[in-house]
């Protein structure tokens, strides 16, 4: 075969496959669009449900999820960028960083039901905070503080050398350094990271299935103590265990367009925060 | 190793002895040598020859870079900074770096200038305000940058950006400056603009600059080190140095038979 059509075809071929993907999320999100725009009111998102999910709204599900999510990321955030600074600036190579490293990646590839039963273990039973949002957000913040660590380790690692010595030559300590002339500029890489992070935690069923999520729970939670209900396993519930699922089908795809609007919202948030970071720090 | 007099009283800084290792690697033996103050010291030789990191033995730069070993001594001002309990804060305000690649924070002019006063402790703005102007001043950058101070270092021209970090170090006082190959990645004009500008600095400054390109040394230096694999081979008046050197090493080098 002639190298100009090898070229020819090698390209197509690679066209097509970008293309299947775009087509397989095109097709997913205008399908829950499709089914769920309908059923989404204003009494769908701010009532309560009523007769199990059936009529009504869901709001404590989206004050639920909201809550995780954000606590979640307070938990892991510190931990994560904190634990990925020592390890990236002040650790120096050794057996120990590297077993540290290895748990880390051990940790990104443990099965999301893994996280469930330990948080079930240890936040609910052992610790005795119970089914609560706090061991909700303490569980989802152990599953995703591989991906934080991670990538904030590249995104100060991403940042010069040249820059932390003309720092430190300026007579400035370590951590003046990091504060002032490192962590700045990794930020939106950071940030990167706890989008993934915020998506997972969003989405994730299982974790959330054993440590706080209520099957049915009509009620905004008052404290940290108490259960909630949240996007992921209520479409769960009314999906599979709902008495009368053909009813309450729009109700499932409303909740996922919920669900996939959140997640966006919070998204775009921490890039449009990301973008005015990295306006500030061109280099 | 041939030495001319230089060891008079005014000597900034006194190398003794100086060994220094990348781990196992011996990169400079035993190197004895005096700067004197107020005087531009030029620190010439081949790649490789040990002029940078001697360099950065005088602030303790080198000991950012994992596994490196000093042995021997260097005093500033009669004090030895590898004595244990030193200060490198203290040290590092005293003796100003500029890098070879400049290396502008990405933030305004302003606060480039203002980086090392602040960390210093000072807070009040008129007071920094009045530290950027003279800096700046001093780095014979003000002109062309006074309208531009909250734009971005990183706009800055090349040469605008070396003489920033030049103002950069100025602005923390010190009495010694580093130049580590300052003008190596500039065009001749901002080149000649850096070399005005160390002569310029050396009335109030103690100047040591390493550089590869021997009639900068020639051009801008009092006093002339020259290195070959780690160990000095000869310091003397940068006159005499180009004029007669004394080593045939030296000789080699100065006339471009290797290097």
């Amino acid at each position: 075969m002639q190298t100009a059509t090898i070229e020819r075809t090698t390209c197509w071929l690679m066209r097509v496959m970008t293309f299947s993907i775009v087509f397989v999320i095109a097709s997913i999100i205008l399908k829950i669009v499709w089914n769920g725009l309908p059923a989404i009111s204003w009494e769908f998102l701010t009532a309560m449900p009523r007769q199990a999910g059936a009529e009504g709204g869901i709001l404590p599900a989206i004050v639920g999820t909201l809550y995780l999510v954000l606590g979640t990321v307070a938990v892991a955030l510190p931990l994560g960028t904190g634990t990925a600074i020592y390890l990236s600036e002040y650790a120096k190579p050794s057996r120990f960083t590297r077993t540290v490293r290895l748990a880390i990646v051990t940790l990104a590839g443990v099965p999301s039901i893994v996280f469930g039963l330990f948080g079930l273990g240890l936040f609910v039973i052992f610790l005795g905070f119970g089914a609560s949002i706090i061991s909700g957000c303490l569980t989802l913040a152990c599953m995703i503080l591989p991906i934080i660590i991670v990538s904030s380790e590249e995104a100060l690692r991403a940042v010069p050398q040249s820059l932390r010595e003309g720092s430190l030559a300026l007579g400035a300590t370590k951590w003046q350094t990091i504060y002032k002339n490192v962590l700045p500029y990794s930020i939106p890489g950071m940030l990167t990271g706890s989008i993934l992070g915020i998506g997972r935690a969003a989405g994730e069923t299982a974790p959330i299935l054993l440590t706080v999520a209520a099957f049915y729970l009509p009620k905004l939670p008052k404290s940290v103590f108490d259960q909630v209900m949240a996007l992921p396993y209520h479409l769960y519930v009314l999906a599979t265990q709902h008495p009368d699922a053909a009813k309450v089908r729009p109700m499932q795809y409303a909740t996922a367009l919920v669900l996939l609007a959140l997640v966006l919202a919070v998204n775009l948030a921490a890039i449009l925060l990301r973008v005015r970071i990295r306006k500030k720090h061109k280099w | 190793m041939v030495e001319h007099d230089n060891t008079a009283a005014g000597s900034k800084i006194r190398v003794r002895d100086l060994d220094f290792y990348y781990g196992r690697v011996q990169a400079l033996f035993g190197i004895t040598m005096d700067m004197p103050a107020r005087k531009v010291t030029a620190l010439i030789g081949p790649s490789g020859c040990g002029k940078s990191t001697l360099l950065r033995t005088l602030n303790r730069m080198n000991d950012i870079i994992e596994g490196t070993r000093t042995e021997g001594s260097v005093l500033i001002d009669g004090h030895d900074i590898y004595q244990n309990g030193v200060d490198i804060v203290g040290l590092r305000k005293k003796v100003g770096m500029v890098f070879q690649k400049s290396n502008p924070f990405p933030k305004s002019v302003f606060d480039n200038v203002a980086y090392g006063p602040r960390i210093h402790g000072i807070k009040r703005h008129k007071q920094l305000a009045e530290i950027v102007e003279r800096s700046l001043t001093r780095a014979a950058l003000w002109g062309e940058v006074k309208d531009r101070l909250n734009d971005s270092a990183m706009d800055l021209s090349g040469g605008q950006q070396q003489r920033l970090c030049i103002a950069r170090a100025l602005a923390i006082e010190p009495e010694i400056l580093l130049m580590d190959e300052p003008a190596s990645a500039l065009d001749p004009q901002s080149t000649a603009k850096i070399e005005d500008l160390i002569d310029e600095l050396r009335r109030d400054y103690t100047i040591v600059i390493v550089t590869h390109n021997m009639q900068q040394a020639a051009r801008v230096s009092d006093l002339t080190a020259f290195l070959y694999e780690g160990a000095l081979i000869e310091i003397g008046p940068t006159k005499q140095m180009f004029t007669k050197p004394q080593a045939k090493k030296t000789e080699d080098y100065i006339t471009g038979r290797f290097g």
